[in-house]
């Protein structure tokens, strides 16, 4: 049986209970929303892009523990990527939760967003934890249309 | 009406008999799972019940004895099975005291005994300017399907609103009546809350102003007795899967005098008496909508469903459930952090409820590794949601198999959710 605490790692409660980057930056020049419509999760990721890079980065919304850690952890990652390097954590990310399982693969460009390993054993909450990197992808694509894990 | 029932000690009629939930509990294969290793704590009734082995004895039975198409054979299966199939209807009309079997329409469940009166009757008799009225506390089932009515015909629809506790304001309610109100659209129990409807007092307001009302009544179903006469309602809907039957069927509930003067929802088999290619001659009721072959092994297992839960006894069920709700809301209001939403004096069946600090989401997972199945989100009622500012609630939501035991089960879960969470 899965531990609870493979999905509520204490570095992932530590996040939930105080988010980083939690505001609006004043000089983002990209945004994007994305909502769960499943359980009312909602967030909205602000870039600022200059030269093909993150220079600042940050969200807001409501969400739960999970979604709520991804989106702060995300922001702590990104800050100061190129936009390609962006581009390819998103993919690792996404191969981490829903890729075939290979517990010899590492994903060293991941950092601390490993712990969400964890969540790949609790199906119904992937969704939770990708939200905040579906908007990442539309904001790197610079599509304005509102992001759902639906899609 | 209310509905808890007299409790007080020497109140005058003699106090239902208890129910032997043990035994019950047996009928029901389902509750002997376990989950993540624990014992299954089944408390999410109000999306859906466990079924009884008399219902799934009776789809076995269907289809292993039986299986025939209705109402057009002459050979034995199908006789047996148009027996069957008009035997739940009648059983049915029972259950809600309905006056005539005729008045009973099997449709796939409440949602669509809605879209169902809002196809034929809403588009005869609704027009621009006239005006619906829904409440604040409306499933999306019993909201949707009105405002695609009010945008297609220019009409407007109205809703009573509630208080904090989550009780509707009726003085507001008989203010929104009006000679452009066609129809009265309200939950008879709402399912994110738990409250109960003074569904009296609603109709006979109408009533006097001559307008129609429909209850829902899907979540009332399996908590109280129901008696379309004496409520006095032109409409009542209900689904199959919430009062222990299967999914795919339910009831719609029509006077005969408002049915007989609706036209009919779809067109196809069953639903004529004789098709030209120039006019085509509608059948009687309830046939009249009912186009197509139905869904008869679901009927006939609801049917299974109401003999059932009619034996077990909906006053005795309504008594034991009010006992369970207090001790649920006393197990709630000992943990920290817990606040309930929806803490109105007449309640049915449903704790909704939030954890200081804790997303609803988190609180079903941890939940759900205790075995404790609880549903998390807006419960389809977003409006609800909004009223009390918040996205989403934990519901716990009863049926008489619960017991006090699995209450302390959900207490103990929540308390571990606390605990992951540092609280």
């Amino acid at each position: 049986m899965t531990d609870l605490r493979d999905l509520y790692q204490e570095v992932i409660i530590d996040h939930a209970k105080h988010p980083r980057n939690f505001r609006k930056p004043e000089g983002a020049n990209r945004t994007a929303e994305g909502v769960n419509p499943l359980c009312g999760d909602q967030v909205t990721l602000y870039l600022e892009v200059a030269d093909g890079t993150i220079r600042d980065i940050a969200f807001q919304g409501s969400g739960c523990a999970i979604s709520t850690a991804s989106a702060s952890m995300m922001t702590e990652l990104l800050k100061t990527k190129t936009l390609t390097e962006a581009d390819r954590i998103a993919e690792r990310f996404h191969e981490l939760l829903t890729g075939a399982p290979d517990p010899s693969a590492e994903a060293p460009e991941l950092g601390k967003l490993a712990v969400f390993a964890g969540v790949r054993e609790f199906p119904v909450r992937v969704k939770c934890a990708t939200l905040v990197w579906h908007s990442l992808r539309a904001a790197l694509a610079d599509d304005h249309r509102v992001v759902t894990t639906e899609e | 009406m209310s509905a808890r029932p007299a409790t007080a000690p020497g109140a005058g009629a003699p106090p239902p008999p208890a129910l032997d939930v043990e035994r019950l509990r047996a009928d029901f294969p389902i509750l002997a799972r376990r989950v993540h290793g624990k014992p299954l704590v089944y408390l999410d009734n109000a999306a859906t019940t466990q079924k009884p082995s008399a219902v799934i004895a009776a789809l076995t039975r269907y289809y292993s004895e039986y299986n025939a198409n209705i109402h057009r054979g002459v050979h034995l299966l199908s006789e047996e099975a148009t027996h069957a199939y008009e035997e739940a209807r009648t059983k049915a009309q029972r259950f809600v005291n309905a006056a005539r079997r005729e008045e009973i329409v099997f449709v796939r469940g409440a949602t669509e005994g809605i879209n169902l009166v809002a196809a034929t009757f809403g588009r005869a008799r609704v027009g621009a300017g006239d005006e619906i009225v829904i409440s604040a506390y409306e499933h999306h089932s019993n909201i949707v399907p009105w405002q695609m009515l009010c945008d297609e015909k220019g009409a407007r629809l109205r809703v009573i609103p509630m208080d904090d506790r989550g009780e509707l304001v009726l003085e507001e309610y008989e203010k929104l009546l009006g000679p452009r109100t066609r129809l009265v659209a309200v939950s008879y129990v709402s399912n994110a809350l738990g409250t109960v409807t003074p569904v009296a007092r609603i109709v006979a307001a109408a009533r006097r102003q001559g307008v129609p009302v429909l209850l829902d009544a899907a979540q009332a179903a399996p908590h109280l007795a129901l008696d379309v006469q004496a409520l006095g309602c032109d409409f009542l809907a209900l689904s199959s899967h919430k009062m222990f039957g299967p999914t795919g069927v339910g009831i719609l509930y029509g006077r005969a005098a408002q049915l007989e003067a609706m036209p009919p929802y779809q067109g196809g088999g069953d639903m004529i008496l004789s098709v030209t290619f120039a006019k085509t001659q509608y059948n009687a009721l309830p046939y009249k909508f009912e186009a197509g072959t139905p869904n008869i092994a679901d009927v006939i297992a609801f049917g299974a469903a109401v003999d059932y839960l009619s034996a077990v006894g909906l006053d005795a069920v309504a008594a034991y459930e009010d006992a369970l709700l207090r001790h649920g809301t006393a197990v709630l209001e000992a943990i920290p952090g817990v606040r309930l939403v929806g803490t109105a004096p007449a309640k049915a069946g449903v704790l909704s409820f939030l954890v200081d600090g804790i997303h609803p989401h988190d609180v079903g997972s941890i939940l759900d590794r205790e075995g404790v199945a609880v549903r998390t989100g807006h419960h389809c009622a977003q409006p609800v949601m909004e009223r009390f500012g918040i996205p989403a609630t934990v519901r716990a939501s009863l049926a008489f198999y619960n017991t006090a035991a699995e209450l302390d089960a959900l207490g103990a879960g929540l308390r571990k959710a606390n605990e992951v969470f540092g609280r």
